[in-house]
């Protein structure tokens, strides 16, 4: 039976089996539309057009796709950096639109992709900047003041979770591409997330340190309950540690499934426009992608 | 369960004790160093003499010195004021300094070299040129026409180098170049239309001199500036967060757009204040910050008050160089503060490009 001719809504039905679904929603996006800017013409395009779906507590939910097909703005509109013209975003049932930007930093951490630092922060003063949204806020003094004992501990358990407290002094001007990564990562740990948004975190990393960024989000998403939305252009990477994918073609989901369900010959070749080679991991059983050897 | 250890944690990150003893030593050096400048001059004056002089002034209660002969008529009529002027005058300008690097994600802003010294300067000259400086206004008047440049410059800067919400050095540096350009040019225009005894004194202002004013001016100016200070070193911790880039200060829920509208307004008001009093006085706002932060690190809750403290500290010297070098002729403190930050700017430029973003 040929599933791509049934239309990618089947795919949706299907992951309703996968278990996760029957918890409760920590995303709710309806139908969203989003521009970079309205007016002039070369900006005119719609980056998202109608992107609707739901990731739930407790997933590690990849979003895959090719370039330009609007990865980085869905997170970018998660993450409340910019605002959908159309359509809403909820966040454990509000409206995003609505949530002050320290209530949304409260609930979701972010991990950018371009971690690069200017100014010399030490790593222990980098993560504790995650405790900001949890300061004691009134009026005249949400500029200045200390960090409490909580703070510190709560910085502490991130940063020893990323095994960087070695660190700790350590200028993060002066750090590797991973130690970066890890920092960025245990900065967004400090602000007690429940959802974790990440922009290509294997990007730039090693095998070693891909391997333990990867292997550290399953981990803190089976002891704390967190939702992880992950940016990737690697499909192994969604593959291999998302509970579910999602696939996105020109600014719409095309596809979003267990890894099994959208990582399929037909999807990849309707999307990328390319065949590539899938089996059988050796270890997970999950879909393995390779490119073919030559395409003449 | 571990507890992991967040004594550690607070060793490598500043306490409150750790703030205080450090301010308090850079306090104490700045007063030393006040001390020191109080002594030289066209008249020197002995450091028992000062502390006599000012024994009995506080005893009076009264800065006149009129009861001490001439040496206490020097020191508190003409050059205790100066040197809290100068004093203050640093403090501001490597404040904005420090808030305009870390808005602008950018080693290299500095009111001067951004132009926002030269539209305040605009600004004031305008004001001149009006009469609002010859009103009983003035000492009010002529920083909120600073302010006003300064707002101007500080906004036509950015709106020039910025790029899909990004600001690049190199467009940055030109927005500056150019905008110092048309304004330069525009208060030479000024200056030229005036009569020539007024444009004598419009040209030494410009070059950026201190001269010891009326405490009552002394002290609205000081109300002025203490407030502006005040609200900035409140941001210190948004300062911090700003310093990541916009995307991260907003995912770590700080409000970006609010916060740089507040940090630019209170960087043009200072600033404003500072240029209408003391005209141009350049590199500090650049070349103190850095200072401070290859010692001190780059929190902003430590670095923009200890920044302050050595900006106020370094002008102070530089002016009495000014004041003491050709001795009785005086320097415009501008020139000291250039010849000593320009080649620190080249070293930035030249040899630390890899800091420049």
């Amino acid at each position: 039976m040929n599933r791509l001719v049934d239309g990618h809504r089947s795919f949706e039905k299907q992951s309703g089996a996968a278990g996760v679904c029957s918890r409760p929603a920590v995303y709710e996006v309806r139908d969203i539309r989003f521009r970079y800017r309205e007016g002039r013409p070369e900006d005119a395009r719609w980056v998202l057009d109608g992107v609707a779906f739901q990731a739930f507590e407790g997933e590690v939910l990849g979003v895959v796709g090719p370039n330009g097909s609007g990865k980085t703005s869905l997170l970018k509109v998660l993450a409340k950096h910019v605002g959908a013209q159309e359509g809403a975003v909820y966040l454990l049932g509000k409206n995003l639109a609505t949530m002050a930007q320290r209530e949304v930093a409260g609930l979701v951490g972010v991990v950018p992709q371009d971690t690069q630092q200017l100014f010399p922060f030490t790593v222990a003063e980098a993560v504790l900047m995650g405790r900001f949204p949890h300061r004691p806020h009134d009026r005249w003094s949400s500029g200045f003041g200390w960090e409490n004992q909580e703070d510190l501990a709560v910085a502490a358990q991130a940063m020893a979770t990323m095994d960087i407290a070695h660190l700790a002094c350590r200028s993060v001007t002066d750090l590797s591409g991973g130690e970066r990564q890890r920092t960025v990562i245990a900065r967004a740990l400090a602000q007690s997330p429940k959802v974790l948004l990440l922009d290509e975190p294997t990007a730039f990393l090693d095998l070693q340190h891909q391997i333990d960024i990867c292997s550290g989000l399953h981990r803190l998403k089976e002891e704390r309950g967190l939702t992880v939305v992950l940016v990737s252009h690697d499909l192994n990477v969604a593959s291999q540690y998302c509970d579910r994918v999602l696939m996105l073609k020109g600014g719409t989901v095309f596809s979003i499934g267990t890894p099994q369900e959208v990582m399929r010959t037909e999807v990849l070749r309707a999307v990328y426009g390319c065949d590539v080679l899938i089996d059988a991991h050796p270890e997970s059983g999950l879909p393995r992608i390779t490119l073919p050897r030559y395409r003449l | 369960m571990l507890l992991p250890n967040s004594e550690a944690l607070r060793a490598a990150t500043l306490t409150a004790p750790r703030w205080f003893t450090i301010m308090g030593a850079f306090g104490l050096l700045t007063a030393l160093l006040g001390l020191v400048c109080l002594q030289f001059g066209a008249q020197p004056i002995g450091l028992n003499e000062i502390i006599q002089i000012m024994w009995h002034a506080v005893g009076r209660g009264a800065l006149d010195g009129d009861a001490a002969g001439s040496a206490g008529v020097i020191l508190l009529q003409v050059r205790l004021p100066r040197v809290l002027l100068g004093f203050m005058v640093g403090c501001c300008l490597a404040s904005v300094g420090v808030a305009l690097q870390a808005l602008l994600r950018n080693p290299l802003a500095d009111p001067y070299v951004l132009g926002v010294s030269s539209g305040a300067a605009l600004g004031a000259s305008a004001g001149v040129w009006f009469g609002v400086g010859a009103t009983f206004l003035a000492d009010a008047a002529l920083p909120v026409c600073g302010f006003v440049g300064g707002l101007l410059a500080l906004f036509v800067v950015y709106r020039m180098a910025a790029t899909y919400e990004r600001l690049p050095v190199h467009s940055l540096l030109l927005a500056g170049v150019i905008l110092n350009a048309v304004f330069s040019a525009l208060i030479m225009f000024i200056t030229s239309i005036m009569e020539p005894n007024r444009s004598f004194g419009m040209m030494a202002w410009l070059m950026g001199t201190l001269t010891a004013p009326a405490y009552p001016t002394l002290l609205t100016l000081s109300i002025y500036l203490l407030s502006g200070l005040f609200l900035l070193f409140n941001q210190a911790r948004v300062l911090n967060i700003l310093a990541l880039g916009e995307e991260s200060a907003r995912s770590l829920g700080v409000d970006t757009e609010k916060s740089k509208r507040f940090i630019f307004v209170l960087s043009a008001l200072v600033t404003g204040a500072v240029v209408s009093v003391s005209g141009m006085i350049g590199f500090i706002g650049m070349v103190i910050p850095h200072a401070v932060r290859l010692v001190l690190g780059a929190d902003h809750r430590l670095l923009l008050p200890a920044s302050a403290l050595t900006g106020g500290a370094f002008l102070m010297g530089a002016d009495t160089v000014a004041r003491t070098l050709l001795s009785p002729a005086e320097i415009p403190v501008g020139i000291v503060t250039a010849i000593a930050g320009g080649p620190f700017f080249v070293y930035l430029l030249v040899w630390r490009k890899d800091r420049l973003a």
